[in-house]
């Protein structure tokens, strides 16, 4: 269960989110897209296109990858990010996994269709009324867990078909979830009337997940939701937790040392499954950027220090009080410039 | 015997140490009664097989006793009607009343004839999701207190919980419960990890307290800290600063 906080205006998860389902199309699985805002439909259009081209994958070095393993019970996508190389190492070092996308291209309608999908758009369902036991949750979560309940033992990806030989993983994507649009009122205060909706649909969606051969990734738009004590059961909840950092509207846009990037990727949790250790990779700082054509994930670095007049310690300093206006402490990072070690 | 260790994990995962107690007691040859409620069987199979003990073969041999909390849910959720008079341990989806759940813990320890098991052991993976599922921390503390009254007190068997907290975490309702359970634990195992962050080499440390003011006024808690290293089959522990890497 990947778990992505989204950026403030949704921009980058949005384009994950397209990442994972068409990483889907490409590797032949079925998907499930689920969303309150935008027609799932639409969602399904703009996938970016597969690049075919392997000398193009092999300039760069980066981009994001699934692996998947066959088994009965718990079946995991993990959700793996390769780090960008040192500049100086050569490009054979760099091992290919999985597809690369072009952003700037539609994906064919054609290869759209050639696999199943289903969708679940909340405002339709709603205004049909089936039959449902008394839950106590929110009736939008409580839905969307029958229809991929449904999905999945109609479609035997739980391996309830014995007489079904080619087994297949189904993708889930969850859009936006835990917004307003999903009825539920965790956005919107801190003492919301269910705060419970949210942790139990994903107890609920985990139990589903862990039963059959499916994926999910889930996009939230994290900075909405003021109780933040909710958000450390989500994260206990969830598998792999990243968060998406953009720098638009944000003082860091105009800071020189992010000036490369669009944003930072926090990874706040890695998936711990089916053994005592998780593979943890060495450095926990990356960023994202945007290309015309490409989206990349890369590890943050420092640019070189080329100019006269700025010190190193300036730049630390600036670093520093960045990160300490955003968390709101103003005079203390004033103060920090005139600290000496 | 009678004993309650608390598990706690801080900013990283403690469920080493809940692997590591399963397998232990198994081996020692007690029935275990575990409540497993945040990954599936399987996942916790594995890793027991690496640790060298097969969780199947003990439920077949009824030593063990396992509530796969993923898997009941989905049968409370999406199942038929279920039976009256056998109410699912998990009925506090949409009751709020931890009251199933004892019940499974009491009947599923309880001696029966033709046992030959040593000591009854209750482990329950973990605790802070049961307020995730909209129970009230009062219940939830309730329903350990049940516990130790049945297990520890009646049964002279053993109670092991693993809790997850955050130093300025905002969640009350997990505070209340974790600082509740600490006061009334007989032994303490605290897995944090490293304040100065992510570390290749050590990756946390582990804070054993035994409480021996529990058991006679005027005595101190007996507090050891060491660090620890999680390989694929082992956790290596060692003295602060004292990591493989850095000698």
């Amino acid at each position: 269960l990947v778990f992505t906080e989204e950026d403030k205006y949704g921009l980058y998860s949005n384009l994950l989110f397209k990442y994972f389902l068409a990483e889907g199309i490409v590797c032949g699985h079925d998907l499930f897209v689920a969303s309150a805002k935008e027609h799932p439909d639409k969602i399904l259009k703009e996938l970016p296109a597969p690049l075919l081209d392997d000398t193009y994958g092999k300039e760069l070095g980066d981009e994001a990858a699934a692996k998947s393993e066959d088994s009965q019970d718990s079946m995991k996508i993990a959700w793996r990010y390769q780090n960008l190389p040192k500049m100086e190492a050569s490009p054979t070092t760099y091992t290919k996994f999985g597809h690369y996308y072009d952003v700037s291209k539609k994906m064919s309608p054609e290869l759209c269709q050639s696999v199943k999908w289903h969708s679940f758009y909340l405002h339709e369902e709603l205004s049909s009324e089936p039959k449902m036991k008394a839950w106590s949750m929110n009736s939008g979560y409580a839905r969307l867990l029958q229809s991929i309940q449904k999905i999945i033992s109609q479609e035997g990806f739980d391996g309830s078909d014995p007489q079904k030989k080619q087994r297949n993983i189904l993708r889930i994507g969850i859009h936006s979830l835990g917004s307003i649009l999903w009825g539920d009122g965790v956005c919107c205060s801190d003492n919301p009337e269910d705060p419970h909706s949210l942790t139990k649909f994903l107890y609920v969606l985990r139990g589903l997940l862990r039963k059959s051969l499916s994926a999910c990734i889930i996009t939230v738009p994290a900075h909405l939701i003021q109780n933040k004590a909710i958000m450390e059961r989500v994260t206990n909840l969830s598998d792999m937790v990243v968060g998406l950092e953009s720098f638009i509207g944000s003082e860091r846009e105009t800071n020189p040392l992010y000036k490369d990037y669009h944003g930072l990727v926090h990874v706040h949790q890695i998936p711990r499954l089916n053994s005592l250790i998780c593979d943890v990779s060495d450095t926990k700082d990356l960023a994202f950027r945007l290309k015309r054509k490409l989206f990349t994930i890369e590890r943050l670095h420092l640019p070189p220090d080329l100019s006269d007049t700025v010190s190193r310690a300036s730049k630390q300093d600036l670093a520093g009080s960045a990160k300490l206006l955003s968390s709101g402490c103003g005079a203390m990072a004033i103060g920090k410039k005139h600290l000496d070690f | 015997q009678g004993k309650f260790t608390l598990l706690r994990d801080t900013r990283t995962d403690g469920s080493f140490l809940v692997h590591h107690f399963l397998s232990f007691y198994l081996r020692a040859g007690c029935k275990v009664c575990f409540v497993a409620l945040l990954q599936s069987f399987s996942h916790y199979n594995i890793v027991a097989q690496k640790l060298g003990v097969s969780l199947a073969a003990a439920k077949e041999r009824g030593q063990l006793v396992f509530l796969e909390g993923l898997k009941s849910c989905l049968d409370l959720l999406f199942g038929e009607e279920e039976q009256p008079g056998q109410p699912s341990p998990l009925q506090f989806l949409s009751t709020s009343d931890l009251r199933a759940l004892f019940d499974f813990v009491r009947v599923s320890l309880a001696p029966s004839a033709g046992d030959s098991w040593k000591g009854p052991v209750l482990l329950v993976d973990d605790l802070s999701v049961l307020l995730s599922l909209g129970a009230a921390p009062v219940a939830v503390l309730d329903f350990i207190h049940y516990c130790r009254m049945s297990v520890c007190c009646q049964l002279k068997g053993n109670i092991v919980v693993l809790v997850h907290s955050n130093e300025d975490s905002e969640d009350e309702e997990n505070e209340l419960l974790v600082n509740a359970l600490c006061h009334h634990s007989d032994l303490i195992l605290w897995a944090e990890g490293l304040a100065t962050g992510f570390c290749k080499d050590v990756h946390g440390q582990i804070k054993i307290i035994k409480r021996l003011s529990l058991r006679q006024a005027g005595e101190q808690d007996l507090v050891q800290i060491y660090q620890y290293k999680i390989q694929d089959r082992n956790v290596t522990f060692f003295a602060r600063g004292l990591s493989a890497a850095v000698l």
